[in-house]
């Protein structure tokens, strides 16, 4: 089993024409064959996109189009931050299930507007400013490194792109393999918060352990922290390891992706990590041993 | 991006919040014709840095005694006084760090009656995805501490972008206020002039600290603190030329030029790495080893050979670097790529300190081989951990 995509997942790409959207589609198509079935653009609906490898995709005027055509029921956006927004607006539109917005960049205001006509719909929408997800063996969708990923156990949440493939490639060195590694994404108003990919992890029988990897800024690992404290209390609870990025980080300094900044006296790494080990996570002190940290808590 | 207050003052009278008449000056002779300009009899003379905390603040030059960054002038001559002791000194407040900064703008103000002192900031609250009111009737002083010692004096009005700043958004913020009267008269048009403001300009904090009840009954901004969403930048021209690049790194400010996340710390360990949560992690281990990083470098998903040259470039130009920690774990970026950059950068510049590079990933051989044929003296690492060993086992030796 895994969480929100596995091999019938059907995606459609917006902003496939682009280098980016090539590169990215022809990595998915080649990675287990990933249903990768289409992709939009306003200008040329109707042609056909080809990869560097003969591959080909039937491009689509717009969303609802294409997922008239093809039954898709995901999408993935490499649309430029300038119209990134107005692209997942359109598959919320469009009514697609599962939206991933890869874009970096997109400005705060463009995402609170998102966020509003999210809030009113069926859609979930994961990022922006994420690498995606992936199921080992079965659908890649976004930008993660397919070959570092093996079958397995452990559901990965993580609000950095990077530190995600870190856990995937230790835990598959350690013979764990992944059940399916979500990025969140490192934008202050995003669409998936932690909460929502844990509560799918221990809801899904084949996930038997969990890495949440969080970092400065914002209170969404307090949050989640609570919620699994709180699941606990119901009997509803998995082993988990984490780490979170930043504890040398200045205040009031922005790193990098957009939501990581401590301000106000709030998100600071400390306070992170004290909730999560409250919560019974192990939290590694360095980001090269979160599979080894989760194999001794494995271990017990 | 941040910007002077009065730069700030004056964007927001542009959307009719009310604030005192000023006038900004660059040197001490402009002084006397700027206060004359203004009512009197009561002035204020500010220092325009880009760091709070001003009117507690010490000029390093001037001893302990001396007044602070924030004067009140009871006549022009007295304006004229302050701006000689102010201008071209640096000022320490708790914001600034040791070194302080070089005031190089004062903002010369019409004196007000403050009646009482009220905290109001926008920011967006990210926990419901809405901008939001942050109000306090402890203004004037360190939210911070507010927040911490009586949080229940701070009280959070989320608006729902839909609707904007309703009657019922002004009421409930005026009575956490406990505005009547007149004030309450002009906060019917102040909160939707500063929502309209923040989300207009994309703006990522607007301060109002203190917002004021005057004795006369009315609100006035008193200081303002704005700065903006950098990836809104593209859009806003206007903001842009707003920008104070004296008050900048000159790292930092090379580093936006290419695109580059890029923060000047105080360590000696430079690192380049992509993504910006393995770049944090990255410090943050490099700290686990007993040492400091020389800055944080996010070179992106993106990156070309050209922005990875150039990011090498800033690293290798400070210089406290005593080493570099190159860490990549390519998923949009590609290995080969980051491996390019690093050796046609090291070509042109050189390399005078230890280079340590960990790479893995997309095309992660195909990098491999372009470092170990460049014949550069490139230290290859297995994983994270390996590498910061390497890095500081290096340094130390």
């Amino acid at each position: 089993m895994s969480i929100l995509v596995n091999k019938n997942t059907k995606v459609l790409v917006q902003g496939l024409t682009g280098k980016t959207g090539t590169f990215h589609t022809e990595q998915a198509l080649a990675y287990y064959g990933t249903q990768m079935v289409g992709g939009i653009h306003p200008k040329k609906g109707g042609e056909t996109w080809t990869g560097s490898k003969g591959e080909t995709l039937p491009i689509f005027a717009s969303v609802a189009e294409g997922k008239e055509k093809t039954g898709a029921d995901a999408s993935v956006i490499y649309v430029p931050p300038a119209g990134a927004a107005d692209a997942i607006i359109e598959a919320i539109d469009a009514e697609i299930p599962f939206i991933t917005c890869i874009t970096e960049g997109i400005p705060v205001m463009d995402m609170v507007r998102v966020k509003a006509r999210l809030d009113r719909s069926n859609s979930r929408l994961l990022g922006p400013n994420c690498p995606g997800i992936l199921t080992p063996e079965e659908c890649k969708i976004g930008i993660m490194p397919g070959s570092i990923f093996r079958k397995g156990s452990v559901g990965i949440v993580s609000r950095s792109g990077t530190l995600t493939y870190e856990a995937v490639f230790q835990t598959s060195n350690e013979g764990l393999g992944q059940t399916t590694a979500v990025g969140i994404g490192g934008d202050p108003v995003k669409g998936t918060e932690f909460i929502d990919v844990l509560e799918m992890f221990l809801a899904d029988e084949a996930t038997t352990s969990i890495i949440m990897i969080g970092e400065i800024g914002g209170s969404a690992e307090e949050d989640a922290a609570q919620f699994l404290i709180d699941e606990a209390k119901k009997g509803r609870k998995k082993p988990m390891a984490g780490f979170i990025a930043g504890r040398t980080a200045p205040k009031g300094r922005t790193m990098g992706h957009a939501g990581a900044v401590v301000s106000g006296g709030k998100g600071d790494a400390e306070s992170k990590i004290a909730a999560m080990e409250a919560a019974g996570i192990k939290v590694s002190p360095s980001p090269a041993r979160l599979g080894k940290t989760l194999v001794e808590v494995l271990k017990g | 991006m941040n910007i002077h207050e009065y730069q700030a003052k004056a964007l927001l009278k542009g959307y009719g919040a009310p604030v005192a008449e000023g006038v900004a000056i660059l040197k001490v002779e402009e002084a006397e014709a700027a206060a004359k300009k203004l009512p009197g009899p009561l002035y204020v003379v500010k220092s325009q840095i880009h760091a709070g905390g001003r009117g507690k603040g010490k000029f390093k030059e001037l001893g302990p005694d001396a007044k602070g960054g924030v004067r009140l002038a009871k006549s022009i001559d007295e304006v004229v006084a302050h701006a000689k002791e102010m201008l071209g000194n640096t000022l320490v407040t708790a914001q600034t760090g040791e070194a302080g900064k070089q005031v190089n703008r004062l903002y010369i103000e019409d004196g007000a009656d403050i009646d009482r002192e009220l905290y109001c900031s926008l920011l967006v609250d990210r926990s419901v995805g809405r901008v939001a009111f942050v109000v306090s009737t402890e203004g004037g002083m360190d939210i911070e501490a507010v927040a911490h010692d009586t949080p229940e004096k701070i009280h959070t009005i989320a608006i729902d972008p839909e609707t904007g700043v309703t009657a019922d958004d002004v009421a409930r913020i005026s009575k956490a206020l406990e505005l009547t009267g007149a004030a309450a008269e002009d906060a019917k048009s102040l909160f939707p002039a500063l929502y309209k403001a923040f989300g207009e300009k994309d703006m990522a904090l607007l301060e109002v600290n203190p917002l004021i009840v005057m004795k006369d009954g009315h609100l006035r901004v008193l200081d303002a603190k704005m700065s903006f969403d950098g990836n809104a930048l593209f859009r806003h021209d206007d903001v842009k030329a707003l920008r104070d690049e004296t008050e900048e790194d000159a790292k930092e400010i090379e580093a936006s030029k290419w695109d580059l996340a890029y923060v000047a710390l105080d360590g000696n360990i430079g690192c380049m790495v992509n993504g910006a949560g393995l770049a944090m992690a990255t410090m943050d281990i490099i700290k686990l080893y007993g040492k400091e990083p020389a800055n944080f470098c996010d070179v992106g998903g993106g990156a070309g050979k050209d922005k990875v040259a150039a990011a090498f470039k800033i690293i290798t130009a400070d210089p406290k670097v005593e080493g570099i920690l190159v860490n990549i774990f390519g998923g949009i970026m590609k290995c080969d790529v980051i491996a390019e950059g690093v050796v046609a950068a090291v070509q042109e510049v050189g390399l005078k300190v230890p280079l340590v590079v960990r790479l893995e990933g997309t095309n992660v051989e195909l990098g491999k081989k372009i470092l170990n044929e460049s014949g550069l003296a490139i230290t290859a690492a297995d994983d994270l951990d390996d590498a910061a060993k390497k890095i500081v086992a290096a340094i130390n030796a």
